[in-house]
C-alpha cells in the first residue's frame, strides 16, 4: 500500500501550500486544535467558512452594483469577511481583502471592482487546492496536519 | 465541563482550586460563525467551560438570566444587531464581568476605545490560542481589586493601611491606590525601569517619610543635583535600609506633584491678580533662596516668595502683600485659602498629620478631608506624608519662616519657622502653610484667587519641592514666610488666616493659569513642570479614568480665573500640562493628562476617587483637592499651601516654574509647565 507515498504526498502538498502564500500560521493553529475528538476539525471549519463566505460575497456583489457606490458599507462587509479569511489562514484571499479596502479609502469604483474579481478568484483557487488536500489527507489515513 | 469545576464562583480570598482556571467560565460572542467555532474549540482546549453566541442581545440576555454564570466575556467589537462596545458598557455596568475585546481592526483608535470603555483587554484576530490562555488573569485581577475595595474601604491600604482619619478615607481607596501605584510604577519604570511592583494592587507596606528621613532625603537630592536626582541614586545616597527605589520614587513625585500644584497655584493666582502687587511684590517673590524664584516674578504678587528667596522679605513688602492680600481677601480663595488652610493644616494636622503614616495618601486624606484641606488641595508632589509633616511642621510653623525669618514678622510662624530644612517634613508642612500665608501677603493683590497662588509661593519659597535635590523647604520658607500669614490669617473672606491670600492667588490664578501669562508667570511653567511630574510619577497610568478626566478638565478651564476657578483653571491647565508632558516623556505626558485628569476629576467631586486614582502622586494632589475644593474654594487655596510642601522647595518650584527643564526628579520635571496647574482649581 502507498500509505508512505500517501502520506509524503499529503506532507508535500501542505508544504507548497505554504510555500506559495495560500495558506499562514493560523491554519497551523487550526491544525494544532485537531485531536482524536476532532479528528476533521480543519476541515469542517474550512467548509464552514466557505458557506458563511458566500453570505458575504453576495452581500458586497450586491452593493458594488448600487451607483453611487457606498463605500462605507463595502468597507465594513469586506472587514467582516477579511476577518473571517484570515481566522482560517487564507492569506492570499485575505491580502486581497486588503487591497479593496484600501481602494474603499480611496473611493475607488473601478479599482473595488477589479480587486473584488480577484478576491473571488482567489477565493476559489483555495478552495479547490483545499478540497484537493482533504482529500488526500484522508486517503492517507489522516493526514499529517499540524 | 460543569460549572461546579473549580473555577464556579470563586471569591476572591478563597483559596482557587488546584483546576483553576479550569472548568473557567467563558462567554464568547461573535457573529462570525467560523471565528466563534475556532475561539469555542480554542478555549475548550484551554479547558475552560465555554458559552457561543452569534449575537449581542442573546449574549446579554444570558447573563442577565444567569447573574453568577460566568466568569469573563469576549466579544467581538463589529457586529450587526449591537456595537461590541456597547455590550461591553453594558455588561459593565450590570455585571462587572471582565469583558476582552476582539477585532481584526488594530488601529490604535480602536483599542483606546476598548480601553476607554473598559474592556480588560484587546485582541487582534486571528487569535492564536495562546492569547487565550491567560485570560484567566482577568477574573483573578478583577476579583481581587473588587475584594480589596470592600476590604479597604477608602483608605485602607494595602499592607499599611492606617485607617483614614477622617473622611478622607474615601479617597484613599485601594482601588486609588492600585493606580496610584500603577501610575507610580510606570514612573519608576521610566525612571529606571527596575523595580517595577508589578502587584500594584498587592499590599505593600508604606513607607513613612518621617522627618528625619525626609531630610536624609532632602540631602540625597542636594547631593546629587536636581539634575540627577533619580529616585536610584538618591536611594543609594539616603542608604536607608528597607527602603526601596520605588519607596524613594514616590516620595519624589508627590513632592514634585505638590510642587507643581503649587506652582499652578501661583500661576493662577498671577492670572488673577497681576496687576501690580505682584509685579512689585513679586518679582522677587520668586526670589526665594535661589535665584530661580526669580523667574518666578511672573507670580508677582508673590513678592513674598521674592522675599523669600532673597531671603528676606522686606517687612514693608511683606505687609504690602499682606495688606494687598488682605484687601483681596475677598478675592479669594486662593490665597486666603491657603493660609487659612495652613492654619487648618497646622491645627488639623496633628491628627491628620500621621506623620509617620505608612500612607502619604492616607495622610492626605486625612487631613485634607479637615483641615488640610490644603494639603490636600495641592497637588504639589508632596507626599501625603509629607503632608503629614506639613501639618506637623505646619503646627510648629515657626519653621516655616525658614527663610522667612528674615522677614521675620510677617508671617505667621509658619512661614517663618520654615527656616531650616532640618525638619524637612517640618517645613513641609509649614511651607504649605507658609506658603499660604506667604502668598497671601505677598501676593496683596487679589490674585490670590486660589490659594493656588499661596501655594505657590509656598512651592517657591518654602517648598523646595523635591524637585529635585532642591528640596528644601526651607529656602522656601522664606518666602513663604513673608506671607501674610501672620497678616492675617483671618482673612476676611475665607477666614484664612491669610488673608492676603487673595494677592497671591491672583498670582497664581491667573498668571499661571493661562499661558499667555507665561511671561508673567514663568513660574507657571514651572508648576506646569511640576505638574508632570507629577504625572509621570503618576505613571504613565493610562489608567482610564484618566483619560475621561481629561475630558474633565478641559471644562474645568473654562471656569477659571476665579478663585475657584483656579480649580476650573486646573483643567485647562491640565490639559496644557498634558501637552507639557507630554514632551517629557511618553511616560510623563500621561501623566500630565494623567494628573490633570485626575486633578480635574478631583474637582469634579469625585474627588476622593479621583485623587486616589491618579495614583500617589495625584492622591495627594486630588486629595487635596478634592478636599479643598469640595470645602469651599478657599479651601483650595489651602490645600495648594499644602502641596508646597517643603519638599519642594523654592528651589524646586522655582526652578519648575522658571525653566521647563527642571531636571531633577525625572524626566517629568522639567516639564513642569504647570499647565495642568489647574489642580488647584478643581472645584469640589
Amino acid at each position: 500500500m502507498d500509505r508512505n507515498n500517501l502520506q509524503r504526498q499529503v506532507a508535500y502538498t501542505r508544504r507548497s501550500l505554504f510555500d506559495q502564500g495560500y495558506l499562514d500560521d493560523q491554519f497551523i493553529q487550526l491544525e494544532d486544535l485537531q485531536d482524536d475528538a476532532n479528528p476533521n476539525f480543519v476541515e469542517e471549519i474550512v467548509t464552514l467558512f466557505y458557506s458563511d463566505s458566500s453570505r458575504l460575497i453576495h452581500s458586497i456583489e450586491q452593493a458594488l452594483e448600487n451607483r453611487p457606490l457606498d463605500f462605507g458599507r463595502l468597507d465594513n462587509y469586506m472587514h467582516q469577511f477579511k476577518g473571517s479569511c484570515s481566522s482560517i489562514g487564507a492569506k492570499k484571499v485575505k491580502s486581497e481583502c486588503t487591497q479593496f479596502r484600501e481602494y474603499c479609502n480611496a473611493e475607488n469604483a473601478e479599482g473595488c471592482t477589479r480587486t473584488f474579481q480577484q478576491v473571488k478568484q482567489e477565493l476559489a483557487i483555495l478552495r479547490r487546492k483545499l478540497e484537493a488536500y482533504f482529500q488526500l489527507a484522508r486517503q492517507a489515513g489522516g493526514a499529517q496536519a499540524g | 465541563m460543569s460549572a461546579a469545576s473549580s473555577s464556579g464562583a470563586w471569591k476572591p480570598g478563597e483559596v482557587v482550586s488546584d483546576q483553576f482556571p479550569a472548568g473557567l467560565r467563558v462567554l464568547v460572542v461573535d457573529d462570525d460563525p467560523t471565528c466563534l467555532v475556532i475561539l469555542e474549540k480554542m478555549l475548550r482546549t484551554c479547558l475552560y467551560e465555554v458559552t457561543k453566541c452569534n449575537r449581542a442581545e442573546i449574549a446579554l440576555s444570558l447573563l442577565r438570566e444567569n447573574k453568577n454564570g460566568f466568569d469573563i466575556v469576549i466579544s467581538d467589537v463589529h457586529m450587526p444587531d449591537m456595537d461590541g462596545f456597547k455590550l461591553l458598557e453594558y455588561i459593565g455596568l450590570e455585571m462587572d464581568l471582565p469583558v476582552i475585546m476582539m477585532s481584526a481592526d488594530d488601529g490604535k483608535n480602536v483599542v483606546m476605545k476598548g480601553v476607554t470603555h473598559g474592556a480588560c483587554d484587546y485582541l487582534i484576530k486571528p487569535v492564536r490560542i495562546e492569547a487565550l490562555k491567560n485570560i484567566w488573569q482577568h477574573v483573578v485581577r478583577k476579583k481581587k481589586n473588587e475584594w480589596k475595595d470592600l476590604e479597604h474601604s477608602g483608605s485602607v491600604e494595602e499592607g499599611d493601611r492606617q485607617p483614614k482619619q477622617s473622611e478622607d478615607a474615601d479617597y484613599s481607596s485601594s482601588v486609588n491606590e492600585g493606580n496610584w501605584r500603577n501610575a507610580k510604577r510606570r514612573k519608576d519604570e521610566e525612571d529606571e525601569a527596575e523595580e517595577r511592583d508589578d502587584t500594584s494592587t498587592l499590599k505593600k507596606p508604606r513607607v513613612v517619610w518621617s522627618v528625619e528621613l525626609h531630610q536624609q532625603f532632602v540631602a540625597a537630592v542636594n547631593q546629587l543635583g536636581i539634575d540627577k536626582a533619580v529616585p536610584k541614586k538618591i536611594l543609594e545616597l539616603m542608604n536607608v535600609p528597607g527602603l526601596t527605589r520605588e519607596n524613594v520614587a514616590s516620595h519624589l513625585q508627590t513632592l514634585k506633584c505638590n510642587d507643581l500644584v503649587q506652582k499652578y497655584r501661583l500661576y493662577l493666582r498671577r492670572l488673577s491678580g497681576v496687576s501690580q502687587h505682584q509685579n512689585g511684590l513679586g518679582n522677587s517673590f520668586m526670589g526665594p533662596q535661589d535665584a530661580s524664584f526669580g523667574s518666578m516674578s511672573s507670580l508677582n504678587g508673590l513678592d513674598l516668595q521674592a522675599l523669600a528667596a532673597s531671603g528676606q522679605l522686606p517687612a514693608q513688602s511683606l505687609a504690602t502683600l499682606q495688606a494687598a492680600a488682605l484687601g483681596r481677601s475677598a478675592s479669594k480663595s486662593g490665597i486666603n485659602m491657603s493660609l487659612v488652610d495652613q492654619r487648618n493644616l497646622f491645627s488639623f494636622e496633628a491628627p491628620k498629620l500621621r506623620f509617620g503614616e505608612g500612607q502619604p495618601q492616607q495622610q492626605l486624606s486625612n487631613s485634607s478631608s479637615k483641615q488640610v484641606n490644603l494639603l490636600h488641595g495641592i497637588p504639589t508632589t508632596m507626599e501625603p506624608k509629607q503632608l503629614a509633616n506639613l501639618h506637623q511642621s505646619a503646627q510648629s510653623f515657626g519653621n516655616m519662616s525658614m527663610q522667612v525669618n528674615a522677614h521675620g514678622s510677617q508671617s505667621s510662624s509658619l512661614l517663618m519657622q520654615m527656616g531650616q530644612p532640618q525638619s524637612r517634613g517640618q517645613i513641609l508642612n509649614e511651607t504649605t502653610g507658609g506658603h499660604v500665608s506667604r502668598l497671601p501677603s505677598s501676593i496683596g493683590q487679589p490674585i490670590l484667587s486660589n490659594g493656588i497662588a499661596g501655594g505657590v509661593l509656598a512651592r517657591n519659597g518654602v517648598v523646595e519641592n523635591g524637585r529635585g535635590p532642591g528640596y528644601n523647604p526651607v529656602s522656601q520658607t522664606s518666602s513663604m514666610v513673608n506671607f501674610p500669614m501672620n497678616h492675617n490669617a483671618e482673612l476676611p473672606g475665607n477666614g484664612f488666616p491669610l488673608g492676603s491670600s487673595p494677592g497671591i492667588s491672583s498670582l497664581t490664578s491667573k498668571g499661571m493659569f493661562q499661558e499667555d501669562v507665561n511671561s508673567e508667570i514663568k513660574g507657571s511653567r514651572g508648576f506646569v513642570q511640576s505638574y508632570d511630574i507629577f504625572n509621570e510619577l503618576h505613571h504613565h497610568r493610562p489608567q482610564d479614568w484618566e483619560l475621561q478626566n481629561v475630558g474633565l478638565t478641559f471644562d474645568a478651564s473654562q471656569h477659571a480665573n476665579s478663585v475657584q476657578g483656579n480649580l476650573d483653571v486646573l483643567p485647562s491647565v491640565l490639559v496644557s500640562q498634558q501637552g507639557f508632558s507630554s514632551s517629557q516623556k511618553s511616560g510623563q505626558s500621561r501623566n500630565t493628562s494623567a494628573v490633570s485628569k485626575a486633578m480635574f476629576s478631583v474637582g469634579e467631586g469625585s474627588e476622593h476617587g479621583n485623587a486616589q486614582n491618579i495614583g500617589q502622586h495625584l492622591n495627594p494632589l486630588l486629595v487635596d483637592h478634592s478636599l479643598k475644593v469640595k470645602a469651599e474654594r478657599i479651601a483650595d487655596t489651602s490645600c495648594e499651601n499644602t502641596f508646597y510642601p517643603e519638599h519642594f522647595g523654592q528651589e524646586d518650584l522655582m526652578s519648575a516654574l522658571l525653566k521647563p527643564q527642571q531636571e531633577a526628579l525625572g524626566p517629568g520635571e522639567s516639564e513642569f509647565d504647570f499647565d495642568g496647574y489647574t489642580m488647584d482649581n478643581i472645584p469640589g
